[in-house]
């Protein structure tokens, strides 16, 4: 199934994907107080894909439904429970400390929230020479070039080297976020929900800044967002998560066209438009977010759709190649 | 008779590197029922003015306004024990983290009994049966089991329609949101947004829907005020304002949008928006309008009825309403 | 392409450096002032203690043994002793002015002692948690449930009295809340996405412990270290006045303090001045405490 997944996510890339992903999953064990058993919370339960350079997937999906655990795994900060990891060639499931430590430097991150994502006590220059310092055996003299460099390249005056983060706004804060990640010349930037904290103007300012940075280093981005208009300007990939599984994942123009999930056509119709003609009809979905760890029997989005059948409830869909994409729902034939 | 009529209002905050004005010289009129949206980017003073209409702004901050009237009664003139006898009442507030903003020490019918025993009286059993019935209006399943639930048991979601539940509990006539779905998720977004839309139009509420969305206000307000810098730059009806803007601010805020991208690169605003210390002269907006010219930089343009709006432009956009 | 982005970065308008801020903020708080200035002058006497007492603190006036020489404000004063002259007839002023030396030696090696253990402690526990966190954390239960100066008490009896291992007597009964205060504000710190970036670039634990998060946790216990330096002298004189401190002839305030007890009806000025040394040298560092407290908390958070 894995290999189908890879297949059709990038028919008309030939390279060698930079990241793959097999039927990857995290667990925790959470204790539940004193008298309950301890429960396990399968964060992500099996999630298939793959990224090259210069591509974009975009993760998509509610509080819950494991992108940001995706994304710990990725830059490696957690290890996977089960599945396969391959960055650049290498498994990180079975790496060790002395693999992981070569891996780093070509994964990077940028977080959503500029302003926690600096430490407060360093200066802009301390905060972007600090990777190089870690990772390479540069001078202290090329570390500040460098990284000067970088802060000219998303726009930022050099001078500001020994600035501090809170001297700065927001949109500035998250250049400097940028830069830092790009510093170690990495192959996959991690970029979870890096322009929802923005204001209008500012996050086209920083997007534009990283589709720039994209096509002069030819990254791949693993783009984590819940907006779904950002995603249909910036991704080439679509994943689609509910509850730490993917839903329907594949090219962006096919799902964007015609999405075949139920959950997939809610957040469609549930992100606000202001052009009266893009405005589906609303489909608003009932009920909450079922918690993880305890989560649904069967299909996991059953008891919020509209389509749900007896068959739902019993049976978990398997991710199927339909239409150009991979979904995981039984009546994805009826769905539209 | 408008519900709530401003003319003029300004708060203004000491700080250590002078005055800031926060809110500078808002009109606003609002009608029974209306649903309003207010936009801007953060720091742009709309949630200080509807802060200054509920009288919450604190000491150092400084209320100034030449009519500030709600249904009748003059606000500036009241009393502050009067004032409370309106806020909470007649106008409500529901905030942009329904978490924080329940007490998590109490269950929520225990807050929400609170407030109908301030503003309503009637006897415990009533209370407890009006409260179920608010719980019930706001859309929470199983109302009458989540009475004695502490806020941390509940979803983001559910806790904002407490809120809800809470802020309509005295019927009141003007209820004031702000940032109201920030903080959800998209598709509970969409239910909550819903749920106050028709609310309002049940029970002729009027509504102030503060966002920095513009699809948000683009789908539930009746009317829009967008605001830039501490000032409010145009004011139209809400489909007409996302079809011709009038204020360079306001096509240019709308240019940005991905959605509304006609090619790969986006369209940005250039600049910042200006803070305390480098405020300029003329239009707030002249250093980054594109349409910029010497009579912007010197003189500050008024809000006014100019082609079917109301904007503060020397030169508002042109253009056919198709 | 470059030029495309480069415009939107503005300068931010004057910026202040985050000390400066501090500063700045310290300055308008008029008791922190008082007690600050108070403290520089104390550091001057300690410093200059030579200099500036008119007499060595052990030098006997045996004059003033036969006749008691009371202080200035007093009828038969000699003009040589400002503040008059104890039971042994040593000038109390310049016993005073040298007694600055071991309040300021006592408080600054107790809060440096207690600090750096409890820093040391709250970091492992706070990083490492399980298990290392349950024995660290309830050691620190067990020192706290012993009264400090019972506790106090009981390590000079093992080590034996002195200036020296009461100050480290002191110290211990001072590293649970340095431990503490350290571990809480590792675990604020710990999940917020700057230190994911440190982890991200590959920052082993002993960097992220020592250069990313430790000073972000500094606030809260620089207020400590200062509101707990007058504790240590106030601790260090009882231990003193118990006859466990210091030993005479030392001019330490407290030890002083307990050897003129019996005289507090014939020469009260004997008592009462080492009080009120301790007494407004402790009030001193409480308001510098309580300033940078208000200084360095909410300004961090934003």
């Amino acid at each position: 199934m894995s290999a189908v997944a890879a297949a059709t996510l990038a028919p008309d890339t030939a390279t060698k994907p930079v990241l793959e992903a097999r039927d990857l999953q995290r667990h925790y064990r959470i204790g539940r107080g004193w008298l309950r058993q301890a429960a396990t919370l399968k964060a992500v339960a099996g999630a298939s894909f793959s990224l090259t350079a210069g591509r974009t997937l975009a993760v998509v999906g509610e509080s819950g439904c494991g992108k940001s655990t995706l994304a710990r795994m990725i830059t490696m900060i957690e290890r996977p429970t089960a599945g396969h990891l391959m960055i650049d060639g290498t498994d990180i499931v079975d790496a060790d400390k002395q693999q992981l430590h070569v891996l780093r430097p070509k994964v990077q991150m940028v977080f959503q929230d500029p302003y926690g994502s600096l430490n407060p006590r360093k200066q802009v220059g301390q905060i972007l020479s600090e990777p190089l310092e870690i990772n390479t055996d540069k001078s202290g003299k090329e570390r500040m070039e460098i990284a000067r460099a970088m802060m000219a390249r998303v726009g930022l005056r050099p001078e500001f080297y020994t600035r501090y983060p809170h001297m700065f706004s927001g949109g500035q804060r998250q250049r400097i976020a940028i830069a830092r990640a790009l510093i170690l010349n990495p192959k996959i930037v991690v970029a979870d929900e890096p322009v929802s904290a923005l204001d209008v103007s500012i996050r086209a300012q920083v997007l534009n800044l990283l589709m720039d940075l994209q096509a002069e280093f030819n990254l791949a981005y693993l783009f984590i967002s819940h907006d779904l208009s950002v995603v249909r300007h910036i991704a080439d990939e679509l994943m689609v998560m509910y509850l730490g599984r993917p839903v329907e994942q594949g090219p962006k123009q096919v799902i964007f066209a015609e999405p075949r999930h139920p959950y997939t056509q809610a957040l469609l119709a549930a992100t606000p438009s202001v052009d009266p003609k893009a405005r589906s009809k609303r489909l608003t979905v009932k009920g909450e977010l079922p918690s993880p760890i305890d989560p649904p029997p069967g299909c996991a989005f059953h008891r919020r759709c509209p389509f749900a059948t007896e068959v739902c409830g019993i049976e978990r869909p398997e991710l199927r190649s339909f239409a150009g994409r991979m979904v995981a729902c039984h009546h994805a034939e009826k769905t539209l | 008779m408008p519900l709530l009529e401003i003319r003029n209002l300004a708060v203004e905050f000491q700080t250590h590197r002078g005055p800031f004005r926060a809110v500078d010289g808002v009109d606003l009129t609002l009608e029974p029922g209306e649903l309003l949206g207010v936009v801007g980017e953060s720091g742009s003073g709309k949630s200080v003015t509807m802060l200054a209409v509920m009288g919450l702004i604190a000491w150092p901050g400084k209320v100034t306004a030449d009519v500030m009237r709600f249904d009748g009664i003059d606000l500036m003139s009241l009393s502050d024990s009067d004032r409370r006898k309106i806020v909470g009442k007649d106008i409500a507030m529901i905030f942009q983290e329904p978490m924080t903003s329940l007490n998590p020490s109490f269950s929520v019918g225990y807050q929400i009994m609170e407030t109908l025993a301030v503003h309503e009286g009637g006897s415990r059993r009533e209370r407890r049966r009006r409260t179920i019935e608010l719980l019930e209006q706001v859309g929470i399943p199983a109302a009458a089991s989540r009475l004695d639930s502490f806020p941390h048991q509940l979803s983001g979601g559910m806790c904002q329609r407490v809120m809800i539940a809470m802020a309509i509990a005295c019927n009141p006539k003007l209820l004031i949101a702000d940032e109201p779905t920030t903080a959800l998720d998209v598709t509970i977004q969409a239910q909550i947004l819903d749920l106050l839309v028709s609310l309002s139009r049940e029970r002729n509420m009027a509504m102030v829907l503060i966002t920095h969305d513009m699809g948000v206000v683009a789908e539930t307000a009746q009317r829009v005020m967008v605001m830039y810098a501490s000032q409010q730059v145009e004011e139209q009806p809400a489909e007409r304002l996302f079809e011709q803007p009038r204020h360079p601010y306001t096509a240019a805020l709308l240019e940005a949008l991905p959605e509304r991208a006609l090619e790969k690169r986006l369209n940005t605003i250039p600049g910042v928006v200006p803070g305390i210390a480098d405020r300029p002269s003329g239009c707030v907006f002249n250093p980054r309008c594109n349409f910029a010219q010497e009579r912007c930089r010197i003189e500050q343009p008024l809000l006014e009825p100019k082609l079917g709006a109301r904007v503060r432009c020397h030169f508002p956009i042109r253009g056919d309403v198709s | 392409m470059t030029d495309i982005t480069l415009p939107a970065a503005e300068p931010v308008s004057r910026p202040i450096s985050p000390s400066r801020e501090v500063w700045l903020s310290l300055k308008a708080n008029k008791g922190a002032m008082a007690g600050l200035i108070v403290i520089v002058l104390l550091v001057i006497a300690a410093v200059f203690a030579d200099i500036i007492a008119p007499y060595h603190y052990a030098q006997v006036f045996k004059e003033c043994v036969v006749e008691v020489c009371p202080p200035a404000w007093r009828e038969g004063s000699d003009p040589r002793f400002i503040l008059g002259t104890d039971a042994v007839g040593r000038d109390l002023w310049s016993r005073l002015i040298h007694g600055s030396r071991y309040s300021l030696f006592i408080g600054s090696i107790v809060v440096t002692i207690s600090l750096a253990a409890g820093i040391l402690f709250g970091l492992l526990s706070g990083f490492f948690r399980g298990t290392i966190d349950i024995l660290i954390m309830r050691a620190m239960d067990i020192i706290l449930s012993v009264p400090s100066l019972l506790l106090a008490l009981a390590i000079v009896a093992i080590l034996g009295s002195g200036l020296l291992n009461a100050m480290i007597a002191v110290a211990i009964t001072y590293i649970p809340h340095y431990a503490r205060l350290a571990r809480a504000a590792v675990l604020t710190e710990l999940p917020k996405d700057y230190v994911t970036a440190s982890r991200v670039a590959g920052a082993g634990t002993l960097r992220l412990m020592l250069n990313t998060v430790l000073p972000n946790c500094l606030a809260p216990l620089i207020v400590q270290a200062t509101l707990s330096f007058s504790t240590a002298i106030l601790d260090a004189a009882a231990l003193g006045f118990l006859g466990y401190g210091a030993q005479a002839p030392t001019p330490e305030w407290g030890t002083m303090l307990a050897d003129a007890r019996s005289l507090i009806r014939s020469m009260p000025w004997v008592v009462t001045l080492p009080g009120l040394a301790i007494l407004i040298t402790v009030l001193a560092f409480n308001l510098l405490g309580d300033g940078l407290r208000d200084a360095l908390d909410p300004k961090l958070k934003r």
